[in-house]
């Protein structure tokens, strides 16, 4: 397992440095330099103003050289300087990464945990109303946009009926500390965690439904009846154990998108993670931080795989070891 | 008395099955002690009719009418939680495919350790050393390490040995065995058939046997019934049955059965070589990976050599994990070999790429052992038929045209052109891939398992039609298969097989009859049913 492991992060390593090169391009490759930005914004646009902001920034270096600089630095984690917010990035991010932690995490466990229930109750009525019901719960949420269900979540139970705050990741200025800090987080918490968790939830309570329908028919199955086992017991260890493998590899694919979503989840409940951080470098077309963001959520979606992995060779004994 | 009684017993297939009842007007008694044996080609009903006493009929099939009466009392009657309790503990059950038939998740301890579990026996630490003593009554080598494996790492053998400990775990009254050795290699059958007749002797338990192989039921069965399309058409005692068949439908089905004894003289062949092997060499590794891992490799065919001459059949035999598939695949370029050479019409196919090798791949043609996933669900048969064809430049009308008569040529109406696999039977899905290997106009067919998933009256009839094909055509055939029988029917010469090396080569009637190795000894002595088969011989 440890070798496994090991053989993992360093191809890891060699993805991550694919993926610095190749935003580095792309987002090179763009027309216009943060300099022109700058320029245009600070009304000075003369030739002489711009060529000196170029210098400042090392822009009139040759790409590759700029290459070189940018990754001997993404190496020891020093991801630029924005000059937007007069911050190195590296420092933004690490302000900003557990907020989004905090949501994907929960949101991610909440959808899985829901849609897991929701697709086991649903194959055990499967056809009955309540397997309709349920299925059709399911499929609404995914099917109508991530933003709406955020906005009308902050309408109905933030502004009309104001049981939950509507933004907003703390009571600024409240002062709480200790439990209540906890607590004020978590109410703070459920509306955004809950949008973003309805939406990957129906994924995986289709995918364990079926998954569930398909594994009852199998021949295991029909030996654990023959052994006199109780419904409920074969459902549980015979059934999902071997429904939930399929689920499994879903979850890491998953778990890269779901800090997709988190860009639009964070921007309607104004939540401080990096998806907002996102949002607003591209809206101040601020390089750094959006090459930084990609670095780290890069980063995090192969840490997700690589535990995904990890859990499905936990799971299922067939699986040999192989990086 | 007897122990289980079915009176009038009518399975119910759902609407808009091919027939109304799975089964009907079944009547049978089992005695203590006894083993019954219910023979009968697919679709007869005998395994629908087994199920049915252990109350595990599939979703939608019900049993409708009489009575099965187990104990005094009659089990259609009882609810689920009554038939619980008599699951695993005085009825049980095995299966055909054990790979499939146990959770490939679960330690077989575990597995094993469950039964107690469901009906509520012993505690955690005796259920696991009750375990180790099953494992070790059903002759499981190494019972302490077998009882923390998963069942992927265990043979066929030992995983059907698993079934039985399980099924006997509570020492039930009966014992249903749906088919439990069909997917077995020969000799691990036989030892699967004596374990089951030495519990049965030690436990007096009695034993339904399901199984379509008359030499099985020869070897085993007190007493026999044969099922034809959900009926029972004869029943009595295993030598009655046998060897003084009245049915019709028994005697056709005794017929059909290949013999060891009746194979046909060798046709005096005019030595020209088609394809010749040299030293062909195969060995799969798999990589562990990781920079520190070790790498497992399996020698799958080593050192092969033999040359079939034009319009020969060659049986290549063995157990599985012999490595006579492997042979089959390379010979094809399925996959690469890493030495040797494969010549025919003095071309090396073994080290051909590209154009060459597409147009040497014509010459010689597979036909596969599974006629259900080996054809493409999504195609019509003309499509099937057409597209080897097609790739090789044949106009598509006249593609047409000769796939209509390969349609014929195999025995098919050709109107089946525009209808889909999934609409056809086993038999008939066989002579479509036949039809298939045949498009190219191949002169060397190498064949599968071709008839291993087939049924006995529907494999005679194969059987018959590729050696028609072959004297009509003058094809040389490579058949592959792990049954001798199968083999001394159609074979002239017979290459046996073992750990990918070939231990014994000759004509067909030496091979099975004067052997030069233990281990074709062994692999006859393992046939079923050959005492019948003598008895058989002498009645006639």
């Amino acid at each position: 397992m440890i070798p496994f492991i090991l053989g993992r992060l360093v191809k890891a390593g060699f993805i991550l440095l694919a993926i610095l090169v190749f935003n580095f391009l792309l987002i090179h490759a763009a027309p216009g330099d943060p300099a022109a930005v700058m320029a245009g914004e600070a009304g000075a646009a003369d030739a002489k103003f711009l060529a000196d902001l170029r210098e400042r920034f090392g822009l009139d270096q040759p790409l590759y050289i700029q290459l070189w600089t940018y990754l001997k630095g993404a190496v020891q984690l020093d991801l630029g300087f924005s000059y937007r917010q007069q911050m190195p990035v590296s420092e933004l991010i690490a302000s900003r990464l557990p907020a989004t932690l905090l949501l994907t995490g929960v949101a991610f466990v909440l959808s899985l945990v829901l849609g897991v229930t929701a697709g086991v109750a649903a194959s055990a009525r499967q056809g009955s109303w309540g397997d309709t019901i349920i299925s059709m719960l399911a499929l609404l949420f995914y099917a109508t946009p991530l933003f709406w269900v955020a906005l009308m979540a902050s309408l109905v139970f933030s502004v009309w009926l104001g049981w939950l705050p509507g933004f907003g990741y703390e009571t600024i200025g409240a002062g709480y500390t200790g439990i209540e800090h906890v607590l004020d987080v978590a109410k703070h918490l459920v509306l955004p965690a809950t949008t973003l968790g309805l939406f990957f939830m129906a994924i995986y309570m289709r995918m364990t439904r079926a998954s569930m329908l398909e594994v009852s028919r199998l021949d295991f199955v029909k030996t654990a009846r023959a052994k006199g086992l109780k419904r409920s017991v074969i459902q549980r260890r015979h059934i999902l154990r071997n429904a939930l493998l399929p689920v499994i590899t879903l979850a890491g694919l998953q778990a890269g998108q779901i800090f997709g979503g988190a860009i639009l989840t964070e921007t309607v409940f104004a939540w401080p993670g990096i998806g907002r951080l996102m949002f607003e470098a591209i809206n101040q077309r601020d390089y750094a931080v959006i090459l930084g963001v990609f670095y780290i959520s890069g980063a995090m979606v192969l840490l997700f795989n690589l535990i995904t992995d990890v859990i499905y060779v936990i799971v299922d004994p067939r699986i040999r070891l192989t990086a | 008395m007897s122990l289980l009684s079915i009176r009038d017993l009518a399975i119910a297939l759902p609407g808009g099955a091919d027939r109304r009842y799975a089964a009907k007007d079944i009547n049978f008694d089992l005695a203590a002690g006894e083993i019954l044996c219910i023979v009968g080609e697919s679709g007869s009903g005998k395994s629908m009719s087994a199920n049915a006493v252990m109350g595990l009929l599939p979703e939608g099939v019900n049993a409708v009418g009489g009575t099965i009466t187990f104990d005094g009392q009659d089990i259609l009657g009882l609810s689920e939680q009554q038939m619980m309790a008599l699951r695993g503990r005085r009825i049980s059950m095995i299966f055909q495919e054990p790979l499939s038939a146990l959770n490939p998740l679960m330690r077989v301890g575990a597995q094993i350790a469950e039964v107690f579990e469901a009906h509520g026996e012993l505690v955690g630490s005796e259920r696991r050393a009750r375990a180790l003593t099953l494992l070790k009554e059903v002759g499981i080598p190494d019972p302490e390490s077998a009882i923390r494996a998963y069942p992927f790492q265990l043979s066929g053998g030992q995983r059907q040995r698993v079934m039985i400990a399980m099924a006997l775990a509570l020492e039930p009254e009966i014992l249903i065995a749906d088919e439990p050795t069909t997917a077995l290699d020969v000799t691990t059958q036989a030892q699967i058939l004596e374990l089951i007749e030495d519990l049965r002797r030690s436990r007096g338990m009695a034993v339904i046997f399901i199984t379509h192989d008359f030499g099985v039921v020869a070897d085993i069965a007190d007493r026999v019934i044969v099922m034809q399309t959900g009926t029972i058409v004869e029943t009595g005692t295993a030598d009655e049955v046998l060897l003084k068949p009245q049915h019709p439908y028994t005697r056709a089905l005794i017929d059909a059965i290949p013999r060891l004894t009746r194979h046909d003289e060798v046709a005096p062949i005019d030595r020209k070589t088609v394809l010749t092997v040299e030293g062909l060499n195969k060995t799969f590794s798999t990589s562990s990976g990781t920079f520190f891992g070790k790498r497992r490799v399996v020698k799958a065919v080593q050192d092969v050599s033999f040359e079939l001459y034009s319009g020969e059949t060659i049986g290549i035999v063995g157990e599985s994990g012999s490595g006579k598939s492997t042979v089959g695949r390379c010979l094809v370029r399925l996959i690469n070999p890493d030495t040797g050479r494969v010549m025919v019409d003095g071309a090396d196919i073994a080290h051909m790429s590209g154009a060459d090798l597409r147009d040497q791949r014509r010459k010689m043609q597979m036909i596969f052992q599974d006629p259900f996933s080996s054809l493409n669900p999504r195609a019509r048969v003309s499509r099937i038929l057409t597209e080897g064809l097609i790739a090789h430049n044949v106009p598509i009308a006249d593609a047409m045209v000769k796939a209509r008569a390969l349609l014929e040529m195999v025995g098919l109406d050709p109107s089946a052109m525009g209808r889909f696999p999934h609409e056809f039977s086993g038999g008939q899905r066989q002579r479509i891939g036949i039809a298939r290997a045949l498009a190219l106009d191949p002169s060397i067919i190498i064949a599968d398992e071709a008839v291993s998933a087939l049924d006995v009256s529907i494999q005679a009839q194969v059987l018959d039609l590729l050696a028609d094909l072959k004297t009509r055509l003058n094809l040389s055939m490579l058949f592959i298969t792990h049954d001798l029988r199968v083999a001394a029917r159609i074979c002239d010469r017979i290459i046996v097989m073992q750990k990918g090396r070939i231990v014994e080569v000759g004509p067909t009637g030496k091979v099975l009859h004067d052997p030069d190795t233990a281990y074709t000894r062994s692999l006859l002595d393992a046939i079923p049913g050959q005492d019948y088969e003598r008895a058989l011989a002498k009645a006639e």
